[in-house]
């Protein structure tokens, strides 16, 4: 903990809260997230991982508490706002434009950042993730694999300070989670990951740190090492 | 030049070879479908790209005809300054209509945007003293010229017509191409992806809607001019849902569809009362059909068998 505490924290939560009608989906959460770190969000089914980053990514506005992202408050400001502010968000089910060709799917990414050299940043783009000879196809004729790259494509096309990834690699085959892997290590440290992930193989891989949620609360924060000798997660999560 | 350039320069050829060739009775009706199909045009920048169904589209119409023909009945205005008052009053009535009605969606907004175009034909029956109600306005023929160009004869009005309609569709053209468009149809298409990657749906919305405002207007204006007629029955929902049916049987979502959709419409109307009193049961048919084999338009349908770079 003290090394989160020496560099400032890219984003920080304090006391973030999400009620749903007396369901507490997310209950006074405490978070730091340091720059340039991937870091996990593990938990059961229903422990509220994708409400907490929806919080984040302000898809949801919070019952309470506060976050700051690069030194500012942005606990009201709309999802969008923050995603000019350098947030981005994938969606766990994947969530492109099916009707539209590949090309515009990442071209709409990119031509918020700015639009010159648009078609070659997009090319560019697809190619990072090998996607780039499907440029003229409809996003939704792609087999699921390459949505998920797609989806992938779309959120390091926004050039983010901070991507989210809900579940990025459910459905991969292993090939495929391989190659994911090596991606988010070539973004890093550039871009600060916070990755949702079941697959504890890609998890104790990737990531600097790992929190573990549960019943909206959190239950653990430590280096993968700490968090797979910690007794309250055995018993909560990885079954004792 | 690609090949949807190339096309819509040769529907502009072809409209501008028709003049010489076109009886009078077609000539003046090919000159009122252009001038309803760039108010369909404006319709299909909203509903075939953005996504947002309006009911309402008779208040920028109307907007733009009351504007330009009020200018020119109390102002003393003459036609070319009552023109682009009547487009900004379309952009303008929409804009405002738009920051109102797109706190609501889909259902909603279509109830919205009726609701607050049937307040705007009952606020032209209310001022009947300026408005001439039900009545309407005729404009004389001599406040119906450009410098030394009568735009209430026939050669004249149908390249006004023309000019009109051909930048409409330039600009639609090229708007599907920019940014923008791809953001407009981005919206129609997932619009809380839209918003996960930056974009701000209220701005974006409202945008289309103020470009659809100004080709409504733009059309309404220039129909008082051309046709000399300013009346309470452009405000009404009929002229609301015109729009609606000249996109959804030409191809919403395409540029050539609206144009295509009013002139179809126009001469299945005019043919078919020819023949039947019941001509908006023939009218009904061909929706009918519409709707259960081609429910994406005629430039839909095509779009989808290989003409896949159809704008």
């Amino acid at each position: 903990m003290a090394a989160m505490i020496l560099s400032a924290p890219l984003l920080s939560a304090r006391g973030l809260t999400k009620h749903y009608d007396g369901i507490k989906a997310v209950e006074t959460v405490d978070f730091d997230l340091t720059a340039g770190q991937v870091h996990a969000l593990i938990g059961p089914n229903g422990a509220g991982k994708t409400t907490f980053v929806s919080l984040l990514s302000g898809r949801i506005t919070p019952s309470a508490g506060t976050i700051q992202f690069d030194g500012a408050d942005i606990t009201r400001l709309p999802a969008h706002s923050r995603v000019a502010r350098g947030i981005a968000y994938t969606f766990q089910i994947t969530s492109i434009y099916a009707n539209l060709p590949v090309f515009d799917n990442v071209a709409l990414a990119i031509q918020r950042q700015g639009s010159t050299n648009l078609r070659a940043k997009t090319m560019a783009a697809l190619a990072r993730v090998g996607l780039d000879g499907r440029a003229d196809q409809n996003a939704g004729t792609l087999a699921y694999g390459h949505q998920r790259l797609l989806e992938i494509a779309m959120g390091l096309s926004m050039a983010p300070k901070l991507l989210i990834l809900d579940e990025p690699t459910q459905g991969l085959a292993n090939a495929e989670i391989d190659a994911f892997n090596t991606l988010i290590r070539e973004v890093t440290p550039q871009t600060t990951v916070l990755l949702i992930e079941h697959n504890m193989d890609v998890v104790m891989d990737l990531a600097d740190q790992i929190t573990v949620l549960s019943f909206g609360e959190t239950l653990a924060t430590g280096t993968p090492a700490e968090i797979r000798s910690n007794p309250a997660v055995q018993a909560a999560y990885l079954g004792g | 030049m690609t090949r949807a350039l190339a096309l819509h320069l040769a529907v502009l050829a072809a409209l501008f070879a028709a003049q010489f060739l076109l009886p009078s009775y077609h000539h003046t009706n090919i000159a009122r479908i252009m001038v309803l199909a760039v108010f369909a045009m404006g319709y299909n920048i909203a509903f075939g790209y953005t996504g947002l169904l309006s009911l309402g589209h008779a208040l920028f119409f109307a907007a733009g005809m009351y504007a330009t023909g009020l200018g020119i009945e109390l102002w003393g205005l003459s036609a070319a300054p009552a023109l682009v008052l009547g487009l900004l009053a379309g952009a303008a009535i929409a804009a405002a209509t738009g920051v109102l009605a797109l706190r609501t969606g889909g259902v909603s907004f279509m109830i919205v945007t009726l609701m607050f175009a049937q307040a705007g034909y009952l606020t032209i029956l209310y001022f009947g003293a300026y408005t001439r109600g039900d009545e309407g306005i005729v404009i004389t023929r001599a406040a119906r010229s450009i410098g030394s160009l009568d735009l209430s004869s026939d050669t004249p009005r149908y390249f006004a017509a023309l000019a009109l309609f051909s930048v409409g569709l330039l600009l639609n053209l090229a708007l599907t191409r920019s940014n923008l468009g791809r953001a407009m149809i981005a919206m129609r298409e997932n619009e809380e992806r839209s918003r996960m990657l930056g974009y701000n749906p209220f701005k974006i919305k409202l945008t289309a809607l103020l470009i659809s405002g100004l080709y409504a207007g733009a059309a309404g204006a220039a129909y008082a001019v051309l046709f000399g007629y300013v009346g309470a029955s452009f405000a009404t929902i009929q002229y609301s849902i015109l729009p609606l049916l000249y996109v959804l049987l030409g191809g919403a979502g395409t540029t050539l569809g609206p144009f295509l959709g009013a002139l179809l419409m126009f001469y299945l109307i005019d043919i078919s009362s020819g023949y039947t009193t019941a001509h908006l049961f023939v009218v009904g048919a061909a929706l009918l059909i519409l709707v259960l084999f081609a429910p994406k338009g005629i430039l839909g349908w095509v779009r989808d068998r290989g003409a896949k770079w159809l704008p």
